[in-house]
């Protein structure tokens, strides 16, 4: 997939990411030269975004000569727009993300709250946690650095939970398929629900399930050597993280596009309405048990979500189904267990759960 | 020279002892790369992304995968 904003840095050959972002004296002149890059980029973005609409109806109706009120008129054009669509916002916001990335890491927001209170610490937890490059799979080694500089239990949690579920992908998703009052939502009530299971699990005392030799451990003797970017390190950050996630997700997306342009064209208006719609309140906490166990990324879920949201399904069940399915993830509970014992992560997913499910269940009755 | 690769066998992991190796032998230099897979000793050396590269025990990179260059890069310095 060639994309305007990779190719602003011709400089960094494609083998090598992560290779010039360790160089640390760059010229001026290379500075100005990657600049320019960019904005020619951006230009080419917003010609390319502009021309969508026009040429994906082109190309469904004339082109390819399907009717418009047709199935399968209706399924193509939805598929023509909202693929390229969804992948230039995707190839921008994470390009975006990366830069902003690059000034956080993991060791600078452990410092950041090291020694906060309570509720300060948990807000501070939930907003970093958006923020800081995250992977599941060092949770645990991330778990254990926050606790041995002393930053309580349930900061530490609200950091895990806002880490995963409120991400870029599923922001960038949401804002281009739903529109921005849907992002927003995602992103505000993401982050209460980081916020309050934090602070109530940090209220009840759960220290003691955390396996013993967690607390035993030392503090870390090495040193840091410190990175000095500049802004031409955080472009070409922010490139390197659009070859890493646009890289791997993107078949997820036309894939999920797909599968949510055949439900546009043939599945028939409300038809989800009797059983996901509003009045059934017992829709909610089924979304959230069928979305626990299950495990998938956001670029997988969210068409599947919007596939059921146009069919008469209630946003406040396909928000909670979405949070589920991306913030609590059998893997990462796995993962976790290797520190914590078993109350805890029933607490843990509790609390979680029981968050979501009043999420889910305030938007139905609010919207 | 003392060169340790630190991380809990992920496959992310193992893409960066492997570059590294390639570096070390690239460079000519005479020295093994050690893995450190247990996580308590990951904590002592003050990780908390993995995969890292700790050359001299000091943390030279953190919650990346380097590519072959780079560490090349990072070992001539």
């Amino acid at each position: 997939m060639k994309t305007p904003v990779l190719d602003s840095t011709p400089e960094a050959p494609p083998c090598c990411s992560g290779a010039a972002a360790q160089r640390t004296a760059v010229a001026p002149s290379r500075t100005g030269r990657t600049l320019l890059a960019l904005a020619l980029a951006l230009v080419g973005w917003s010609l390319a975004y502009a021309a969508i609409r026009p040429l994906s109806e082109l190309l469904a109706f004339r082109a390819l000569g399907l009717a418009p009120a047709s199935h399968l008129g209706q399924s193509v054009a939805f598929f023509l727009y909202d693929a390229p669509k969804v992948l230039l916002l995707l190839v921008l916001i994470v390009f975006a993300v990366g830069m902003v990335r690059s000034f956080f890491t993991a060791e600078r927001t452990r410092a950041v709250l090291a020694g906060k209170r309570e509720s300060v610490g948990n807000v501070l937890a939930a907003l970093l946690g958006v923020v800081t490059p995250f992977c599941s799979c060092s949770a645990v080694p991330l778990f254990l650095g926050f606790v041995e500089v002393g930053i309580p239990l349930g900061v530490t949690l609200s950091f895990l939970v806002a880490a995963p579920m409120v991400n870029e992908v599923a922001l960038v998703l949401l804002f281009g398929l739903f529109g921005w009052k849907v992002a927003a939502l995602y992103l505000v009530t993401g982050l209460a629900i980081a916020i309050a299971s934090g602070f109530v699990l940090g209220r009840m005392k759960l220290e003691r399930f955390v396996e013993p030799w967690v607390y035993a451990s030392m503090k870390g003797s090495a040193s840091h050597a410190r990175e000095r970017l500049g802004l031409q390190g955080r472009i070409e950050k922010g490139a390197e993280a659009v070859r890493d996630v646009v890289g791997k997700v993107w078949p997820w997306v036309l894939a999920g596009i797909a599968v949510g342009a055949g439900v546009h064209g043939y599945v028939p208006e409300g038809l989800l309405a009797g059983f996901m719609g509003k009045s059934a309140w017992w829709s909610v906490p089924a979304a959230v048990a069928i979305g626990v166990p299950m495990y998938s990324n956001a670029a997988g879920v969210i068409p599947v979500v919007e596939a059921l949201l146009g069919k008469g399904a209630a946003l406040g069940t396909v928000l909670a189904f979405m949070m589920s399915v991306i913030g609590l993830s059998l893997p990462e509970i796995v993962i976790l267990r290797k520190v914590l014992r078993p109350p805890l992560i029933a607490a843990f997913v509790g609390i979680v759960a029981l968050g979501i499910l009043l999420v889910g269940w305030l938007f139905n009755a609010v919207l | 020279m003392k060169i340790q690769v630190l991380g809990t066998g992920c496959a992310r992991c193992k893409v960066l002892t492997a570059n590294t190796e390639k570096a070390v032998q690239a460079l000519g230099l005479a020295v093994a790369v050690e893995k450190v897979e247990d996580l308590r000793e990951i904590m002592r050396l003050g990780v908390m992304t993995t995969p890292a590269l700790l050359v001299d025990g000091k943390i030279r990179a953190a919650g990346k995968v380097l590519t072959a260059d780079a560490v090349m890069d990072l070992l001539r310095s």
